[in-house]
């Protein structure tokens, strides 16, 4: 048996969340007034790193005050295989109910956007993941059926770690679900606008976020269809720094442009102006 | 809800759903599609080998016949990256089926994929957009569509190429949105829990097809398909044509509303209003 010899190493500490936020922005460790993030639709006013944005206050953002009505709120998770790893899975679900606020992973909201009436769905990262499961899907198609009967443009914001394992190939059919929504949307001729938001990954990636007529993106966003993880375990050496990074995903022709927070709703605004084309009721 | 079954029941279905000597696309081609004929590349990029297709007839019919190929020689198994496609993999599928749907060929996929394939160059070649459009293809051709679920269905790089009129599964394949080593890794934290994830995620056919998952269950000779490869391509070239028989008279139409309908009810959820 080998000898060790102990050595004493000084413990770093561990590197903060993307929301915890300190006095110090955790990427250019500038100091941070109180409620300066939240002033600033949680982008460092000093380098400009882009928080996550819980999906709430991305609907504030994005909607204009006192339009925004909720769909779809009743539909809620089961546990369609009774998936149990070290907890049972409807125990996380109401875990991530407490933490978040929200009853799932995904909210409709029917609103106006610069006085565009706008199906807007957005994905909130920090309910186990923005993982789609079967609510997800659910909430996403009855979005989308109201955007076509009222001839709404259909806007998704996405942050998600991909499908929820604990609902099986449920989740996984989520995928062509949403798809199929989509290209329901898109038969009735009405606009798609996706706004990818860190971290954009798996089933989420590979399915709704990508089969938009305009694809915007935040600086800094993080997407990939593997993980940068498992990519690296295959190919067996280390991923450049900015791997599948948003500023990556337009060079590399993913994405349609790389757009600021604070500038995403003027923005989103103008492509959508565009895209209804002469169905203008202004 | 199907009954549940043992880690120990789950791991041998993954095991023999990943048997080396299990049958392959170019095995199934061998004993029931004499006149194959392979078609190659995106028009884009390049051809990846973890997917073939062509031109094929079963019963007096012309059909468009796309597989993954995992390949059984290491060499072949290296150059098919075990069956996991690149983005010009799913883009050559998209163009074949688009074949099918301009000359009327019905459309038969043979899905046994460990999962799309980790890599950079795929990754920066639009491996999520081009599964999306993938789905996006065969959810919205016309013509009939069949898929055989014949070894592994590993998750998106599975589903891209599994959404048809009729989705079946041998008997002993499996169908998972993650890997078990993959889940066990996640939950775990140790991928020896395979099988206990196995099992959790219910990958196994029957399992699926209880669960409502899946259309048509495809018996396989007692224990397991490598060790009967031609009674194995017959039966299933024979359930493709039963499903084909059944789908051909309806109109594009009603096939495509139909399809439709089957993946918009996917899910299971509640919806208690008086919360």
């Amino acid at each position: 048996m080998a000898k060790y010899v102990t050595i004493q190493v000084k413990r770093r500490e561990p590197p903060p969340g993307p929301d915890a936020v300190g006095e110090h922005c955790k990427q250019c460790n500038a100091l941070l007034a109180e409620g300066d993030l939240e002033r600033n639709l949680r982008v460092c006013p000093h380098c400009g790193y882009h928080y996550v944005l819980p999906a709430h206050e991305r609907v504030a953002m994005l909607a204009d005050l006192g339009t925004a009505d909720f769909l779809a709120e009743e539909v809620r998770a089961i546990d369609p295989l009774q998936f149990t790893d070290l907890r049972p899975y409807p125990e996380r679900v109401s875990e991530a109910q407490l933490k978040t606020g929200l009853t799932e992973a995904f909210l409709a909201v029917l609103c106006e956007v610069a006085g565009i009436p706008t199906a807007l769905g957005v994905l909130d990262f920090k309910f186990l993941g923005g993982s789609m499961g079967s609510v997800v899907g659910e909430r996403f198609c009855r979005l989308t059926q109201v955007a076509i009967e009222q001839r709404r443009p259909l806007v998704i914001v996405a942050g998600s770690g991909g499908a929820r394992m604990q609902e099986g190939l449920f989740s996984l059919m989520q995928m062509a679900k949403t798809v199929v929504a989509v290209q329901m949307l898109g038969k009735a001729g009405l606009p798609y606008v996706t706004i990818l938001t860190h971290p954009t990954t798996g089933g989420v990636f590979a399915s709704f976020a990508t089969v938009a007529d305009v694809i915007l993106a935040e600086p800094g966003a993080v997407m990939s269809f593997s993980g940068a993880r498992i990519i690296e375990q295959t190919i067996r050496e280390k991923l450049p720094p900015g791997f599948g990074s948003s500023e990556s995903q337009l060079e590399h022709g993913q994405v349609d442009m790389v757009v600021d927070r604070r500038e995403l709703k003027g923005r989103l605004v103008q492509i959508l102006s565009f895209l209804r084309g002469g169905e203008s009721d202004a | 809800m199907p009954e549940r079954i043992t880690p120990e029941a789950a791991w041998e279905t993954v095991l023999l759903a990943r048997h080396q000597d299990r049958p392959q696309t170019l095995d199934y081609i061998a004993h029931a599609l004499p006149d194959f004929l392979e078609l190659s590349g995106d028009r884009l990029h390049g051809d990846d080998k973890a997917v073939i297709g062509g031109f094929a007839t079963l019963e007096n019919t012309p059909i468009i016949l796309i597989g993954h190929q995992k390949g059984r020689t290491l060499k072949d198994r290296q150059e098919r990256s075990f069956g996991m496609a690149r983005p010009e993999g799913y883009r050559k599928a998209m163009r074949l089926a688009r074949i099918g749907e301009k000359f009327g060929l019905p459309v038969v996929t043979l899905v046994d994929t460990p999962g799309a394939y980790p890599g950079k160059d795929a990754e920066e070649g639009g491996q999520a957009g081009a599964i999306a459009r993938s789905i996006e293809t065969f959810a919205g051709l016309g013509v009939p569509t069949v898929t055989v679920v014949i070894g592994e269905g590993g998750s998106g790089g599975a589903l891209a190429l599994a959404v048809a009129d009729r989705v079946m599964m041998l008997e002993n394949s499996i169908y998972s949105v993650i890997s078990p080593e993959g889940c066990a890794a996640l939950v775990w934290r140790d991928s020896a829990e395979a099988a206990r994830a196995a099992a959790a995620l219910r990958v196994g056919a029957k399992g699926l097809f209880d669960l409502g998952l899946i259309d048509v269950l495809i018996p396989e000779p007692k224990g397991g398909a490598h060790l009967d490869h031609p009674l194995m391509a017959r039966r299933v070239m024979h359930e493709v044509q039963l499903a084909l028989r059944d789908l051909m008279p309806l109109d594009p139409d009603e096939r495509l509303r139909l399809r439709q309908q089957k993946y918009t009810k996917m899910g299971r959820y509640a919806t208690d209003s008086s919360r």
